[in-house]
């Protein structure tokens, strides 16, 4: 898609102008169903267009992304422009300086089409705990984006953005990307800049690129990942990713995990059945490994993602910024008005269970032992990949939900994330891919795990399955725009 | 029953880096409200903070100086709590592994005082209360800090003075903080308890908080003593919590209960990498440390054989003590110079700050220069004095103030011509003092320092005028 685009304006078979018209005319169309864009910034996004084709004009160089219409989830950091984390207690807030990858972007030529839904501070699995409200699967408008980068991977599959920026803390890029039928890459961590992100859990949060080709999240990821002073986590990429797409991946040993394959819908294990097929048929062997520790991620990253959050959220205590309760007598109630007024029920229930692991008392039994089995849980990646290059496994273990399922116990939601939370727990870096469709029609997708810094090798395989199943996971959606 | 105090202290030390802990706003004291300030240091959403490797390097030199083990390795954590000071709603700070440990400072009595611990964290902004409303201003916010926890080691209030003017003095030195009390740039907590004589248990310990000066410190500890003293003799138990210092009343009052104390759930800071301190970074920083004050004190007394008195005043202030060193180079009577800085120069300022500033029109080499031609005598003390007066006024010279005739002194021919002279022409002092009253003398002698402008050694004067009247 950014290649085809980059192709049209350079050939100037299209304006920037009239690109972007046409994207805001299929936003207008559609984004009330879909509820994909929480905040269109059209003005802004013409404005930047017409200097683009005034830059095309002159003849000048320019860059791969310059002039792509995109979106960014709302919570990564945009001057001038509202960034609420779709929670009420964000609104009207606007920041006064840009994330550290909006602002590459932005000099490199992106278009921002606007902000994106997800679910309140990323915390959930469908979009449904926003406080827009949930966005919708552009294959069937009944069934959740996912989550949280459901607004970003409802646009892109909807084809009502070229590519988006999503954030990753147990699942929020993959899951999605599944759902929608896309390309979504969680970087390692520490290879792309947090500055600007609104923290969830620190340790665990990356910013990532939702796509519809394994290409187009290569040419996002070479631009995203760079060293980043702001971030003293970070430390930029390994080495181009575009440049690797399309190296020979004969002989590659692909690591398979049955942990991963524990309560699993037949139809997406038949999918990824078929996917190891097809690699194999290019020269892969696969290997069993075993991944003993997998038992805990889940226990592991609600701990340390709700104990981090709980520090991150507490900053929202409307003196400075965003929503403040109306009727307070003192700057104590006024606080605790304002979060138990502003904050949405599953932030609420993070922030307690993230207060109670790191209390006194309890700290070890919870937050010690789980930082403990976090180091459990790496050891075991690295032995993994002693004996393979990378491991396959389903990005979640079903399809796309239905609308309003989120009511359910939240600890059976939390079990949807079994198989996306262990890469973030690790550090590791993943990119999902759509790999076929259920009975309901609805996408199913893989992710190809590595090791650190091995984005170039995911993306590369991630890529010759796109080439080699003709891209046939891929579908467009009607009044999207396709090129 | 006799009672023994035990006392622990907890100071903090804003660092005087030009910039903050986390950004690169200024450290400046004042400036209007919330106008050094950035995304970062009023933490708005997103921002990350950036570690000032400068805080890390000062924290290293302050633990050196009082001779603390320095971590290879630390981390930092957050202190979680909620107040509008801290937006966002965490301190970062260290927890379990601070930068410098186990470290001591020597009192004057030969006593050793513990040093736990000196970890470095960011400053919190500040309330100001206003018009019966409260204002904030983020300006301190993120203003870098060291605490420095002391062992449970004071007995009496003078060691914890001692202590504190110590500390001051060396982080004053080292350059690394102003350690101002009444600005804000060093506060101190302090941990009273007290014990009967003979016991090795602790009592229950108070906090004290809110003193801004050295002299509220030892007020509000006397205090503290007494009423914890005043408390067990009523047969009742002290109780543990924090209290607050009053300023008018000169009281502690209850701020609030154990059972109030914070529980700051700390956690490593996920936003920060390890900081690591190579060997050769410390040794870099140990060879940036002047020599320290205690160190100084006992060379002028053994060195330059100057009183206790006269080099603790030289050394508490640092320019003084560069001053002092610079203006005695090759001179051999070092005490003409302590005199002349204690007497002249100090009585000239009002206030500690201006010491401590030591803005004066005389540079060491003048002043070297004075100290020289005092030695050789070819001025005397009342000349020095004099002149040194005029030179701080005006910012003269030595030789643009003294005369040819000054400088060139007197020769003992001179002196002896004049006192011949004074002789002669006292027939009735002569007489007196003959007739045994030696005061007589003195009018001869007045003469003598008149005809020769009050150079005249007036002892090797006095000689040779008993002389002559013995030999007529």
């Amino acid at each position: 898609m950014i290649s085809k685009i980059h192709e049209l304006l350079k050939t100037k078979k299209i304006s920037c102008v009239e690109l972007v018209q046409k994207y805001l005319a299929a936003i207008d169309t559609l984004n009330d169903k879909l509820i994909a864009y929480v905040n269109v910034s059209s003005d802004l996004a013409l404005q930047s267009a017409k200097s683009i084709d005034e830059k095309i004009a002159s003849g000048e160089d320019f860059d791969i992304l310059c002039g792509v219409p995109m979106t960014l989830k709302d919570n990564i950091s945009t001057k001038g422009l509202e960034t609420t984390c779709c929670s009420n207690i964000l609104k009207g807030y606007t920041p006064i300086y840009d994330a550290s990858v909006w602002k590459n972007l932005k000099n490199k030529g992106s278009i921002l089409l606007g902000k994106t839904n997800m679910d309140e501070f990323a915390m959930g699995s469908s979009c449904e705990n926003s406080c827009f409200g949930g966005a919708k699967n552009p294959h069937n408008y009944n069934y959740v984006a996912g989550g949280s980068s459901g607004g970003v991977a409802s646009a892109v599959g909807a084809g009502i953005a070229a590519y988006g920026l999503g954030s990753d803390t147990g699942g929020s890029i993959r899951q999605p990307a599944s759902f929608c039928g896309l390309v979504g890459l969680k970087p390692t961590y520490g290879a792309v800049s947090r500055y600007g992100l609104i923290a969830y859990a620190s340790s665990l949060d990356q910013i990532g690129p939702i796509t519809t080709s394994a290409r187009d999240a290569a040419i996002v990821y070479d631009e995203i990942a760079f060293k980043d002073d702001m971030d003293s986590t970070c430390k930029g990429k390994l080495c181009d990713t575009v440049s690797h797409l399309d190296d020979n991946i004969k002989g590659i040993k692909i690591g398979i995990a049955s942990e991963y394959f524990k309560a699993i819908d037949s139809e997406v294990e038949d999918s990824i059945n078929k996917a190891l097929e097809v690699y194999k048929s290019m020269g892969a062997t696969l290997v069993d490994v075993s991944l003993p520790s997998i038992d805990y991620v889940l226990p592991v990253y609600y701990i340390i993602a709700c104990a981090e959050a709980s520090s991150n959220l507490g900053r929202y205590d409307g003196i400075r910024y965003g929503f403040r309760a109306s009727e307070y007598k003192s700057i104590h109630e006024m606080i605790s008005k304002t979060r138990s007024q502003g904050f949405g029920d599953e932030v609420k229930r993070r922030i307690l269970l993230g207060t109670y692991v790191l209390s006194s008392g309890y700290y070890d039994a919870y937050y010690k032992k789980a930082q403990m089995l976090r180091g459990n849980i790496i050891n075991d990646f690295n032995s993994a990949f002693e004996s393979c290059d990378v491991i396959l496994a389903p990005t979640v273990p079903m399809t796309a939900f239905e609308n309003g399922t989120t009511s359910r116990d939240p600890v059976e939601m939390y079990q949807t994330d079994i198989c996306t939370v262990s890469i973030n727990i690790a550090g590791l870096p993943a990119v999902s891919l759509p790999c076929g469709f259920d009975s309901k029609n609805l996408p199913i997708g893989m992710q190809l795990i590595g090791p650190k810094f091995s984005e170039a090798n995911l993306l590369c395989l991630a890529n010759k399955f796109e080439q080699a199943t003709d891209r046939c996971f891929f579908k467009n959606i009607e009044g999207g725009i396709n090129l | 029953m006799e009672y023994e105090i035990v006392m622990g202290l907890e100071t903090h030390v804003e660092l005087s880096t030009n910039t903050k802990i986390f950004c690169g706003c200024t450290t400046e004291f004042g400036g209007e409200p919330n106008t050094h300030c950035c995304p970062i240091c009023i933490g708005l959403p997103g921002t990350m903070p950036k570690l000032n490797y400068q805080v890390v390097r000062y924290a290293v030199m302050a633990g050196l100086s009082l001779n603390c083990e320095i971590a290879k390795v630390a981390k930092m954590d957050r202190k979680n709590y909620v107040y509008p000071d801290l937006p966002k709603a965490y301190q970062i700070s260290e927890y379990d592994k601070p930068l410098c440990e186990h470290g001591y400072i020597e009192l004057s009595n030969g006593r050793k005082i513990g040093i736990t611990r000196i970890h470095i964290e960011e400053d919190a902004g500040k309330l100001i209360h206003e018009r019966g409303q409260t204002f904030i201003d983020y300006n301190r916010g993120g203003v870098p800090l060291i605490e420095i926890v002391s062992e449970p080691d004071f007995r009496s209030v003078d060691e914890v003075t001692e202590y504190l003017e110590y500390l001051q003095l060396t982080m004053r030195y080292i350059g690394v903080s102003d350690c101002k009390m009444q600005e804000g740039s060093m506060r101190c907590d302090v941990n009273v308890s007290v014990r009967p004589v003979g016991s090795d248990k602790f009592g229950t310990r108070t906090e004290l908080k809110n003193m801004n000066s050295f002299t509220n410190i030892a007020k509000a500890v006397k205090y503290e003593v007494q009423r914890q003293i005043d408390v067990i003799e009523s047969g009742e138990k002290v109780v543990q919590e924090t209290r607050r210092f009053n300023d008018a009343s000169g009281t502690t009052e209850s701020m609030r209960g154990k059972e109030d104390a914070h529980d700051y759930r700390y956690f490593r800071e996920p936003d920060l990498v390890t900081i690591s301190v190579s060997d050769d970074e410390i040794e870099k920083i140990r060879k940036l440390i002047p020599e320290l004050p205690n160190k100084k004190i006992s060379k002028y007394i053994e060195l330059y054989g100057l009183s206790e008195v006269d080099a603790k005043l030289l050394v508490k202030y640092k320019r003084v003590a560069d001053f002092f060193e610079k203006s005695i180079d090759g001179v051999k009577v070092y005490k003409n110079c302590s005199n002349f800085i204690i007497s002249l120069i100090f009585s000239r300022f009002e206030t500690e700050d201006q010491k401590e500033q030591f803005n004066i029109n005389v540079t060491p080499e003048d002043m070297n220069e004075l100290l020289k031609l005092l030695e050789a005598g070819t001025i005397r003390n009342n000349v020095a004095k004099k002149t040194l007066g005029e030179m701080l006024d005006t910012g003269k010279k030595v030789k643009d103030i003294l005369s040819e005739d000054d400088l060139k002194g007197l020769s003992q021919e001179e002196l002896t011509g004049i006192c011949n002279k004074a002789v002669e022409s006292n027939p009735k002092a002569v007489a007196d003092y003959l007739g045994g009253k030696d005061k007589a003398v003195k009018s001869m002698l007045g003469f003598v320092m008149k005809n020769t402008q009050g150079k005249a050694d007036a002892q090797l004067a006095e000689k040779i005028i008993i002389d002559i009247i013995k030999n007529k």
